[in-house]
């Protein structure tokens, strides 16, 4: 007997997983192996049920093209048309083409995949906004009213490849090794405790050029995500991931705030810690957990953050996930285990574990020495 | 300063003078100090705002002469200010402490059994005779493969599919984690004992397993908890099961903290921590702070075992128990065990107890759905427990779902208790819930055991009854067969969750 | 007979070899078997050493470890001979857990979990080692060259002679020595700069048994609640002085360098530190 049955909020999305990332500061690009090998070496942290990765500067010929990548379910051609007919409309489409996969890999109902190069054509009112504030808008026209059809990943000159599987099934699947170089790289094993199947739910999450990884589950999420709302961030995939991801938008994109001092408002020392610092610092850290305790994540987590030029990874403030570092020439690796990074890198230069809140930081070289003076001090403040 | 306490007895002690003989044998029974003989007056003297009500005098009264019972003295009458919310808040106003309970939470939450009643054949088809024919309750606990292959090699028909251990039960009654140190030595031992004689298992809990018991092993469940109490490799080797404790029905997200009173020599020997300390059992478990570390413990204790025991994980039922119970069967858990709402415990805040997780009904019905749902429901086993009463509640449990039952109260309850809730206190008069010698040794061991086997043969035989009613004679045909129960004065959504059609829907 | 293919990936146990299949990856000389683990799946590490101790190996060297896990835990034997693993490479996670009386060298670093919950035998690190180091641990020895990371030794256990000891000679992170309820720990703190407190706060929370001993700075609001400081005395100097001595052996130290240095002694002011928060 069928009840009519009251519509509830879906269940919030419970994962764990593990994490890498790896960046050349240089901006020297690579291939995936690296990336692969080393989630490889962690495959017991995930479940076979969610891999993916994500890799920066892997169009070099589309540099200022909006890469929009959509996953098509179930091969569905009509949805297919509906988003073509939606971005020519709205877009210059400078390219448009199947995203290349190999169908020996062991991956479980692969949908069917496209990438179209953009440049977005606004009108009218339109105008008044940024570029990418209008890419976001658009993507999530897609993803909310065209059945079938998700935009994974919309950023410029990067791309996620993510989907049902182990994280080297996926890239084979994706042929990850040979066909993409790029200069930060981020993989994710996942662990879901919910039904698998989905391809869009594997991380990396993003939007636009931001992507995120994450492992651990966030006790805060509701009181995260409600003030996010107020901001018009409405998540809709109910993922911890998500919430992290709007947070570090509205916070770094939008606020313009450095890592340094997001990761205080994520993971803010503990009171009886500010009450030891000395008055100027004691009132800054009192003043930012004032104003963004909304924004305090609260339970177990560590995530990576790459965005074009920085690669960020953060735990907890009581660690309660792993993260660890390690650096080698040019090279900064963060990860879920040691023992992945010297899979990858035997001799490391460096290898070190923060303690819990401490962000692990890679930017590139060249915008390391272009910053401001005031840009510096904000950042060694938060330190 | 002296402060003086507001508040009232619990409970009336009526001595009937004219049958009392001044034998003493209440004064003697009551670690409480409820009765007490005054030489001068020659009399019994009794103090009601000493006694917890456990009835251990009234039954040890040779002559009858004594009435427990509530004390009907109350405040003014009302509904929201209730006589125990006043006597509590005044007992923190007078200590500043955090309220203590033992047993099940006892509110008036939904005891959805109640609500539930099971089938039974009339003409389309026959009903079995247990007493003359087969009715098996046999049943195996532990991973099953989704399929087996067979190979023919020469004559001889061969399993190639790698099996996963599986334990086998007689019946589907377990007797739930208790530890040594919450239970008196001797209380342990008789369920040791009767779980050994009926062919069935007991839990160890999480105190560990004293050496001379453990030729009881191969009927354990021994628990690996937060506070990891004697856990050695030999611990783990012997038993039949392996239990990864992440948490209690009458205290989901907190741990535990064994009051050190309760700490005896002999407890410090099998915990492994001084004499008289608090026996402290974190919160989490600390290698376990995500889904992927738990698979870490499971398969560490799989590696400890050589992969011969089945792990079991418990946890208490909560709002999401579904993904959490999915999440450890593709971790490799082999026995889900979940704890509900009613769930017992030795010591617990009562505002935890009183207050957080969920009907053990709603946890079955709705984790039993998602497993199967995700076509992993035979991947482990689901033994449900807290708040089990009667055979009726343990076949409906098996029927919404469950492989086999945890019982812990009705075993205490056979042994002597009287649900008085002050096992906290470690005074238990029934030398349960207690570690002084004085109080222990009035469990006799061969007695108590005895009392806990003719428990199970008679919920058995009971069940036996009631299958057979159904027309049906082995209890595997009736584990997650809603079919035969209906619901009788449920809201539609109640149904929705359990899965079950109202009384007269067909 | 048509098999369904099983809805669960398994990670652990998915596509495990049998133990035919692995002995190409052993050296045997006499009593030493080498294990070359790059291509090995935790399972079949532990399984071959497992079998190789059936088959007489009394030391193992194993090459090329990149986060294996549990090493060492399947060797709990009933009567097992005692032998020693050398580990090349990171050792993975809970390396050591449960171990009865084995001796692990792990020539590099090791990962979370190590020594959980072990019984007996020793553990010797050159490199640092990851959170949870010695939880539950109930005996044995463990040594760690560098630094620890959070929750060191939390729970650590003891009973008459049974005496489990940690020496650290790096800093900790955060909760070093939560809820221990027995055993001796040394944080020697060697790499810390003129001056510089170690990196731990709340040590020590919740203590109820057991014995830290620190070298090194450490500032009074980084202690836990629940510890006292005291002076050691002569028993204790006793103990530090022949841990010190066995840790400067394992790693190249002067011991006489490091005991010339002051040491402070925390132990739990109360056998029972939530005693009072309940009302009976």
């Amino acid at each position: 007997m069928r009840r009519s049955r009251r519509i509830l909020e879906p269940e919030k999305d419970m994962q764990a997983c593990g994490l890498f990332g790896v960046m050349d500061r240089s901006g020297r690009r690579f291939d995936g192996n690296i990336a692969i090998d080393a989630m490889k070496n962690m495959k017991v942290r995930g479940n076979g049920l969610g891999g993916g990765f994500s890799v920066y500067g892997p169009y070099p010929h589309y540099k200022d093209q909006y890469a929009i990548h959509v996953m098509y379910e179930g091969g569905n051609t009509d949805a297919k048309n509906r988003v073509e007919d939606f971005l020519h409309k709205n877009f210059e489409v400078v390219n448009e083409e199947e995203v290349p996969t190999n169908s020996d890999a062991n991956v479980i109902n692969p949908p069917l995949v496209w990438r179209y190069f953009v440049n977005p054509e606004k009108k009218g009112e339109e105008k008044k906004i940024s570029d990418d504030d209008y890419v976001v808008a658009k993507v999530m026209d897609i993803n909310t009213k065209i059945d079938d059809a998700f935009v994974f990943s919309s950023g410029k000159d990067m791309a996620v490849f993510k989907g049902v599987g182990f994280p080297e099934d996926i890239a084979e699947f994706f042929m990850l090794d040979e066909l993409y170089k790029g200069y930060i790289w981020t993989g994710h094993s996942r662990f879901p405790t919910n039904t698998p199947g989905w391809w869009g739910g594997a991380h990396p999450f993003c939007i636009l050029d931001w992507t995120v990884v994450h492992n651990g589950e966030i006790s805060s999420y509701g009181t995260n995500r409600r003030y996010l709302e107020m901001y018009g961030y409405y998540c809709t995939l109910f993922t911890d991931t998500e919430v992290i991801a709007y947070a570090v938008d509205l916070l770094m994109r939008r606020q313009k705030l450095p890592i340094e001092v997001v990761s205080r408002i994520f993971a803010p020392p503990m009171w009886y810690l500010i009450e030891h610092m000395d008055e100027r610092r004691k009132q800054l850290y009192t003043t930012l957990r004032r104003v963004y305790g909304p924004l305090l994540v609260n339970g177990p987590f560590t995530f990576i953050v790459a965005h074009h030029g920085e690669m960020f990874g953060l735990t907890d403030r009581i660690r309660l996930r792993p993260i660890t570092a390690g650096e080698k020439a040019d090279f900064i690796f963060m990860s879920s285990e040691e023992a992945s990074i010297r899979a990858v890198s035997p001799d490391l230069d460096r290898i070190w574990t923060p303690h819990g809140g401490e962000p692990i930081i890679g930017r590139l070289w060249e915008d390391e020495k272009k910053k401001k003076k005031e840009q510096l001090i904000l950042e060694q403040t938060f330190r | 300063m002296f402060m003086m306490s507001y508040q009232l007895p619990e409970f009336v002690i009526e001595r009937r003078e004219d049958k009392c003989i001044k034998c003493r044998v209440c004064e003697r029974q009551c670690a409480f100090e409820g009765h007490e003989y005054d030489e001068e007056f020659d009399r019994m003297f009794s103090y009601e705002d000493k006694c917890v009500g456990c009835q251990r005098c009234v039954v040890f009264c040779p002559t009858n002469a004594l009435i427990i019972k509530p004390h009907p003295g109350d405040y003014r009458p009302n509904a929201n200010w209730t006589r125990e919310k006043l006597q509590d808040l005044k007992k923190q106003a007078e200590t500043g402490g955090v309220i203590l309970t033992g047993s099940g939470n006892d509110k008036g939450y939904r005891i959805y059994w109640d609500h539930l009643v099971l089938n039974a054949s009339q003409v389309t088809n026959p009903s079995i005779d247990p007493l003359r024919e087969p009715m098996e309750l046999r049943t195996f606990l532990g991973r099953k493969p989704d399929s087996l292959q067979l190979e023919i090699d020469g004559d001889d028909v061969q399993i190639t599919t790698e099996l996963t251990p599986n334990v086998a039960i007689e019946t589907p009654i377990v007797f739930t984690a208790m530890s040594y140190g919450a239970i008196s030595y001797q209380a342990f031992k008789s369920l040791a004992m009767a779980a050994s004689e009926f062919g069935t298992l007991f839990n160890t809990g999480e105190g560990g397993l004293p050496t001379e018991l453990r030729k009881y092993g191969k009927n354990a469940i021994v628990q690996c908890a937060s506070g990891r109490f004697g856990v050695d490799p030999e611990y783990l080797n012997c038993s039949a099961a392996v239990e990864i404790k992440i948490g209690q029905g009458a205290k989901p997200g907190i741990g535990g903290h064994l009051p050190g009173e309760k700490v005896s020599v002999w407890i410090s020997e099998t915990r492994m921590i001084p004499e008289g300390t608090d026996a402290l059992s974190p919160a989490p478990q600390h290698d376990i702070y995500s889904i992927e570390d738990l698979s870490m413990l499971i398969y560490a204790l799989k590696e400890a075992t050589n992969y011969e025991k089945p792990v079991s994980v418990k946890i208490a039922a909560v709002h999401n128990a579904p993904a959490i119970a999915s999440g450890m069967v593709r971790a490799g858990a082999d026995i889900i065990a979940l704890d509900g709402l009613r769930g017992g415990t030795g010591a617990a805040p009562k505002i935890i107890r009183d207050n957080v997780g969920i009907p053990i009904e709603m946890a079955l019905a709705s984790v039993d759905r998602r497993l199967r749902e995700e076509g992993i429901r035979n991947k482990a086993s689901i033994l449900v427990a807290g708040g089990f009463r009667n055979s009726g509640d343990v076949l409906k449990a098996i029927a919404l779902g469950a492989d086999a039952v945890y019982i812990g109260s009705p075993a205490l309850i056979a042994m002597g208790c009287t649900m008085c809730q002050k096992c906290y206190t470690g005074k238990c008069n029934w030398g349960i819930c207690t570690q002084d010698p004085y109080l222990t040794k009035r469990l006799n061991p061969e007695i108590a055991s005895q009392r806990l086997v003719n428990l199970l043969r008679g919920w058995s035989h009971e069940i036996k009854e009631m299958l057979g009613g159904m027309g049906i004679n082995a209890i595997e045909s009736v584990r997650g067969n809603r079919d035969h129960l209906r619901g009788v004065g449920l809201e539609d959504w109640e149904l929705d969750v359990l899965g079950v059609k109202g009384a007269g829907e067909v | 007979m048509v098999s369904t293919s099983g809805a669960i990936k398994d990670m652990f146990l998915g596509e495990v070899r049998k133990i035919d299949e692995l002995f190409r990856f052993i050296k045997i000389d006499g009593e030493l078997a080498e294990i070359d683990a790059t291509e090995l799946k935790h399972k079949e590490l532990n399984d071959l050493m497992r079998e190789c101790i059936f088959k007489g190996a009394e030391k193992f060297v194993l090459k090329n470890v990149y986060g294996h896990r549990y090493i060492g835990t399947r060797l709990n034997i009933s009567n097992p001979k005692r032998v020693q693993i050398d580990i090349y490479g990171t050792a993975g996670n809970d390396l050591g857990a449960f171990l009865n009386g084995h001796k692990i060298v792990v020539h590099g670093n090791a990962q979370d979990g190590v020594g959980n919950t072990m019984d007996d035998g020793e553990i010797i690190i050159e490199g640092r080692a990851g959170d949870v180091v010695a939880m539950s641990m109930r005996g044995g020895k463990i040594f760690i060259r560098d630094n620890v990371g959070y929750r060191t030794a939390i729970h650590m256990k003891e009973f008459e002679n049974k005496v489990p000891v940690l020496v650290v000679g790096g800093t900790a992170q955060d909760f070093f020595g939560e809820y221990m309820a027995g055993g001796r720990v040394i944080l020697l703190g060697l790499n810390l700069k003129e001056n510089e407190a170690h990196k731990a706060h709340y040590i020590g929370t919740g203590m109820h048994g057991g014995i830290i001993y620190i070298r090194g700075k450490v500032e009074d609001y980084q202690l836990g609640r629940e510890v006292g400081v005291l002076e050691p005395e002569k028993e204790d100097w006793k103990l530090i002085e022949e841990n010190v001595r066995r840790f400067s052996d394992c790693f190249g130290f002067n011991s006489d360098d490091i005991l010339s240095d002051k040491f402070i002694k925390l132990i739990p002011v109360s056998r029972r530190p939530y005693g009072k928060i309940y009302a009976y």
